[in-house]
């Protein structure tokens, strides 16, 4: 199965170093993050060390090597939502999920990151669940936003 | 995508699609408007066009009804039933819908008369709010691709370089670097096989900032002229776009615009039979601030680590892959094309000595008209704080704004008639950056803020070069002793020659201007840390471990009569009463969340 | 495959424009201003207004504005357009038929000579939109 994907990703580019990124960029869209099998993979198809995707992967914020939440919470802490009480607004999500930022809920359901400004800033504080942008977010809201995503 | 003979309606209904609006549910407004208007019977007479950002975000959703320029904001589906039948069936236009400003009593149909309209300047965003984004037609209309045309049939490189030098336009990224002079050295510069490229830098980073990923999603096509435009005068034939992360429609939107434009040749070989050739890929950034740096960028499109490397060499001499590269922020490139067709002359003429031109702000945080805005450079900033920005909401006070993002700093309120140029800002310790503006009252602690920017760069440091890595880790350290109520007055020298050694002795300009938040709070808000360190208070009650909070059980029995709402919102069960007797905090228990102080409707929760 | 030619891409642009113009604020050489309102749309507003935006399509014309407003308050003489040429005082028709339209568009908005037999009065009241 992910065999196929990779070749099927790798098939977009032109396997040359430059789309490296781009390549690890569509795998950690297909699957929310990057499994192993499919690092290894690439590294043999493409001919590149093994270490040097390590290396990328972990210096890029976009890519994570963990499996993610199906539905990921994104707090923005970028300033206009500092200075609007985001990091209240993380921390109580770490209290309503019982994890803390960066860790996965057990039932996989969602994982909570902190993230640099969502560019609507004018709604500060946001919260991004999925694609789904919440804005003007209060203390008081965040049950109500977990709730929703609890089917 | 046959070119269709549109039909001509008698209204365009303009509904914004920003990310602001659409967060807001700007499209189930059009969904509404769609439907109610083909239920009236009007789909022929009426037609819903989506734009992009019209920049009064703190309104949304918003839509503006042409002809006519009447602006509806803060619509809801329930409204717009009613709208379609007054305004464009009877022809009455909805006053109950417009904006009012908060001082007056009537509304203000017309967008252009709306205060925070009214001192804006449109180049960069000349076509905010009048075109849909993935039509390259729109965009040809508003006399899109003239000035292609004139650079590519009347004009040599040098003329073209020539028009830019002497419209003064300095780069919009944050450095203010000449762009006709960046442009002479790469057109000098040799390169080996004859291959330069040009690059588009719409990484954005600074946290609080929208003005590219605005004009990316609005209007792609301004970029991709400016870019062509910029490839014939430094000889350039590939182009990239490199687009952060974190903005997915932009992405989608320039590579809509990218196939319109090369369906219709004015991408790709021999440009309008004119012979040149020219082609633009996008490359997606992967989550790194210090990648909207030249060089970390340039080694990220060559999928390498985004890390800097020492200038010189210059990307203008040795770039992407070792060739000459000219490198642009996206509003540099989105002013070009108004540059070549308008004459530099022109755009001189607007703005200051030095700083010529406009510049798009994007103002946020304590201020009541959140949103994007372009004004002309030399503009003061009273006037965008007051005049377009409508003050801070709920009649607390100005304290100061922050400008340029991690690498500027915090202008204090004293300097509220500064004109906002480039040398303005540096002189008071800040600069102009890519254009955020973070506006801060009395509730704003600027240690925190400083503690705040340093996390911030502590965090995307590339840990390449020492002194910004261990540098800035050792300057949050002390931020947050600080604000922790444990810091001493020594840490004030402490911090000020650790900011020292990092500008000095950091590889690139994140390390290099790191220091500045801390420098400029230091500089003008010193007793906000003296406060911290003497009296182990936070003046603007933001320091949590400065704080406690206390219910006054008179206010709570006497006017609240127990509620109880704060217990039950307690998230650790600190708050101990029933339900008719005043309540009171174990501090023991309390984590200092301010949920209680939050949800308390008599004020009987107090926090010192 | 239509690579397009510097005249196409003129032609492309004027094309563009004749459905795009009405968004501009510029100066127009004409504006035209139908009263809806609840008479007005009972005695056929709709109707009027259509056939002004016909005449507009139809000559591909880009300097000639149709807008709307509410009731002009003389309802008994529906259906109403105010005429305005640049510069000139705005006329005002009553009792207009689509046939009117077509004569009115022609003699008046193109040729510029008022059709009086059809005008109320010259130099009425500013309508709300422009
Ligand atoms: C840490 C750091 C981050 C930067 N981030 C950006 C950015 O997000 N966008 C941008 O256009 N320029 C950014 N720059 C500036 C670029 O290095 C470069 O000067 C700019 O893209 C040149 O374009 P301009 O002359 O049109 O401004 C950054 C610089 C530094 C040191
Ligand atoms: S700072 Fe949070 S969206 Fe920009």
């Amino acid at each position: 199965m992910i065999e196929a994907k990779v070749s099927d990703i790798l098939n977009r580019y032109a396997r040359d170093e430059s789309s490296l990124i781009a390549v690890l960029q569509d795998l950690q869209e297909e699957y929310s993050y990057l499994p192993r099998e499919a690092l290894e993979q690439i590294s043999k198809e493409m001919n590149v060390p093994l270490s040097r995707i390590l290396s990328l992967a972990t210096f890029f914020k976009a890519f994570s090597l963990k499996p993610k939440g199906k539905h990921p919470i994104n707090v923005c802490l970028g300033t206009a939502c500092h200075v609007r009480g985001a990091q209240l607004i993380l921390e109580k999500f770490e209290r309503e999920l019982g994890i803390k930022t960066g860790e996965t809920t057990q039932d996989l359901l969602f994982s909570l990151e902190a993230v640099r400004c969502l560019g609507c800033c004018g709604l500060a504080p946001v919260v991004m669940v999925g694609e789904e942008v919440h804005g003007k977010v209060t203390q008081t809201k965040v049950p109500a936003i977990i709730k929703k995503y609890k089917k | 995508m046959a070119v269709e003979k549109e039909k001509l309606y008698r209204v365009h209904l303009m509904v914004c699609a920003g990310t602001g609006c659409v967060s807001n549910h700007a499209f189930e407004i059009k969904e509404a408007l769609e439907k109610e208007i083909k239920r009236r019977g009007l789909e022929k007479e009426v037609k819903v066009v989506t734009t992009g950002c019209n920049g009064f975000c703190e309104r949304g959703p918003l839509m503006v009804v042409q002809p006519g320029n009447i602006f509806y904001q803060m619509l809801t589906v329930k409204d717009i039933p009613y709208l379609v039948e007054e305004h464009l069936l009877k022809g009455r236009p909805v006053k109950k819908l417009m904006y009012q400003p908060p001082e007056e009593k009537t509304p203000v149909p017309v967008l252009s008369e709306i205060n925070f309209f009214k001192k804006q300047v449109l180049v960069a965003l000349r076509n905010r709010g009048l075109i849909d984004p993935e039509k390259i037609e729109d965009y040809i209309a508003r006399d899109g691709y003239k000035a292609l045309v004139k650079a590519l049939t009347q004009m040599t490189p040098e003329e073209i370089i020539h028009e830019v030098t002497i419209s003064g336009l300095r780069g919009r990224g944050g450095a203010g670097f000449p762009t006709g002079l960046k442009w002479q050295l790469v057109r000098n510069a040799i390169s080996p096989d004859n291959e330069k490229y040009l690059v588009c830098n719409g990484d954005e980073g600074d946290p609080g900032a929208f003005m590219d990923r605005s004009i990316l999603e609005a209007d792609p096509h301004s970029v991709i002229e400016g870019m062509l435009i910029g490839a014939k005068a430094i000889g350039a034939t590939q182009g990239f776009i490199y687009v952060r992360n974190e903005y997915p429609l932009a992405v989608k939107r320039i590579l809509i615009a990218l196939d319109q434009a090369r369906y219709y040749g004015l991408l790709g070989h021999d440009i309008l039979g004119t012979g040149f050739d020219f082609d633009i890929r996008v490359v997606r950034g992967a989550g790194a601030f210090v990648c909207g740096e030249e060089t970390a960028l340039l080694a990220s499109i060559e999928g390498r680590l985004g890390e800097p490397r020492p200038r010189p060499p210059y990307p203008a001499e040795k770039g992407l892959w070792g060739k000459p590269t000219c490198i642009n922020n996206v509003e540099t490139w989105a002013n070009i094309p108004v540059i070549i067709d308008r004459g530099g002359k022109w755009f001189a003429s607007i703005g200051t000595a030095t700083s010529k031109g406009t510049k798009v702000f994007s103002i946020v945080g304590k201020i009541n008209n959140t949103g994007l805005v372009e004004v002309p450079m030399g503009i003061t900033l009273r006037e965008i704080i007051y005049d377009i920005g409508g003050g801070i909401p709920g009649g607390k006070k100005f304290k100061a704004v922050q400008t340029g993002g991690p690498s500027g700093g915090c202008i204090p309120a004293e300097l509220i008639n500064l004109p906002i140029d480039y040398e303005s800002l540096t002189a008071a310790g800040s600069m102009m950056g890519s254009g955020g503006m973070v506006v801060m009252d009395e509730d704003t602690c600027m240690v925190d803020v400083a503690r705040y920017f340093l996390s911030f760069t502590q965090d995307e440091s590339c840990g390449k070069c020492t002194p910004c890595r261990e540098g800035t880790k050792a300057m949050l350290d002390i931020l947050t002793r600080i604000t922790e109520g444990k810091g001493t007055e020594e840490d004030l020298g402490l911090l000020e020659e650790l900011a020292d050694t990092i500008k000095e002795a950091s590889l690139c300009g994140l390390g290099k201007t790191a220091p500045n938040p801390v420098l400029t709070t230091l500089r003008y808000f010193r007793d906000e840390y003296i406060a911290h360190i003497q009296d182990k208070k936070c003046p603007a009650h933001v320091c949590r471990s400065l704080n406690v909070y206390k219910i006054d059980p008179q206010i709570c029995f006497e006017k609240g009569h127990g509620c109880d709402v704060c217990r039950r919102n307690c998230a650790t069960d600190a708050i101990i009463g029933s339900k008719g007797e005043a309540h009171k905090i174990d501090q023991t228990k309390c984590i200092k969340c301010g949920v209680c102080f939050d949800v308390c409707h008599f004020g009987a929760v107090k926090v010192e | 495959m239509p690579k397009l030619t510097i005249e196409e891409l003129e032609k492309l642009r004027e094309e563009a424009r004749k459905t795009t113009f009405i968004r501009e604020q510029g100066q127009f050489r004409a504006k035209i201003n139908v009263h809806m309102g609840t008479c007005g749309l009972a005695a056929g507003a709709r109707h009027i207004l259509n056939a002004f935006l016909q005449e507009i399509e139809k000559r591909g014309l880009t300097d000639v504005l149709l807008t709307t407003s509410g009731c002009a308050g003389l309802c008994s003489r529906e259906p109403m357009a105010t005429i305005e040429i640049a510069g000139q005082a705005p006329v005002k028709y009553i009792d207009l038929t689509e046939k009117k339209v077509e004569e009115i568009f022609e003699k008046h908005i193109q040729g510029g000579e008022i059709v009086t037999a059809y005008a109320l009065g010259i130099g009425s009241e500013k309508t709300d939109l422009s």
